[in-house]
């Protein structure tokens, strides 16, 4: 069951990631990335991270997803021009790509056997023992975060403020 | 029946490798942004992952922080687009060349 759940949500993630590649009209990839989001937090939650799935479907599929939507309608974005981008980019762009897919996964593969397989239940991370690390030995990290955070809600309401 | 930890990986180097792809030959600003968010969603994938493989709590850390700042930085990102686009009137990344030489 664990290998049939994993194909199921690797394909729909890749797919999603390939339709975002070839949608034209930046409205369908918005949607395709949800798509790509949605079956990733699946995946988290067969790696055992708890937190990090529903934190997942919160944050990225619902908040961050939904901003970009809305800038898309807000800008009323169509479809996308076609003009041909830098020829640097194609030339040594998606060779270079390709590469390092290439060396990545080679070096994955060549190493499968020292890592093993992974099932549901094998290593749960219960909210629990996350807070615990996250508010004891990392707990000025943590409140830098916010720090950040809030400069960034002062940024972004001083970049899309109108100018007088 | 287990899952290779291998096959996690390769699914997250292809998903990355999608991202760059999208950031390279994608026109309009909005989704070479989403492309941006695509490969950090695939490094939280690989972070995971290793996190199972080691039995450590600190790979969801690093993915915590990770969501953190990318929430922080579509928020500016966005903030920056808007104000492109009410400056220069196009999202098509071609005729944004103020900066170039």
């Amino acid at each position: 069951m664990n290998v049939a759940v994993f194909i199921l949500f690797a394909l729909l993630c890749l797919g999603g990631a390939l339709n975002l590649l070839l949608q034209r009209h930046p409205i369908n990839s918005a949607l395709s990335l949800i798509v790509v989001m949605s079956s990733l937090s699946v995946l988290y939650l067969l790696l055992g991270a708890e937190f990090l799935a529903l934190a997942q479907i919160i944050v990225y599929s619902g908040a961050i997803m939904v901003l970009f939507v809305f800038v898309i309608m807000l800008l009323n974005a169509g479809e996308e021009e076609r003009t041909h981008g830098s020829r640097a980019a194609y030339l040594a762009g998606i060779p270079g790509v390709l590469a390092l897919f290439a060396v990545l996964a080679g070096t994955f593969i060549t190493l499968r056997l020292s890592f093993g397989g992974t099932r549901l239940g094998s290593f749960l991370v219960t909210t629990g023992d996350l807070s615990r690390v996250l508010f004891r030995d990392l707990l000025l990290p943590f409140e830098v975060t916010s720090v950040l955070i809030l400069v960034a809600i002062l940024g972004a309401v001083v970049l899309a403020r109108k100018e007088h | 029946m287990t899952v290779p930890i291998v096959w996690y990986l390769v699914l997250s180097a292809a998903l990355f490798c999608i991202g760059v792809c999208g950031f390279l030959i994608k026109r309009n600003i909005i989704t070479i942004f989403m492309s941006i968010e695509l490969m950090l969603n695939a490094v939280n994938l690989a972070f995971v992952t290793f996190a199972n493989h080691w039995h450590q709590v600190s790979g969801q850390i690093f993915v915590f922080f990770v969501m953190v700042v990318a929430a922080a930085e579509a928020a500016v990102g966005l903030a920056i687009i808007i104000s492109l686009f009410r400056s220069r009137n196009t999202l098509n990344v071609d005729q944004i060349d103020l900066m170039k030489l």
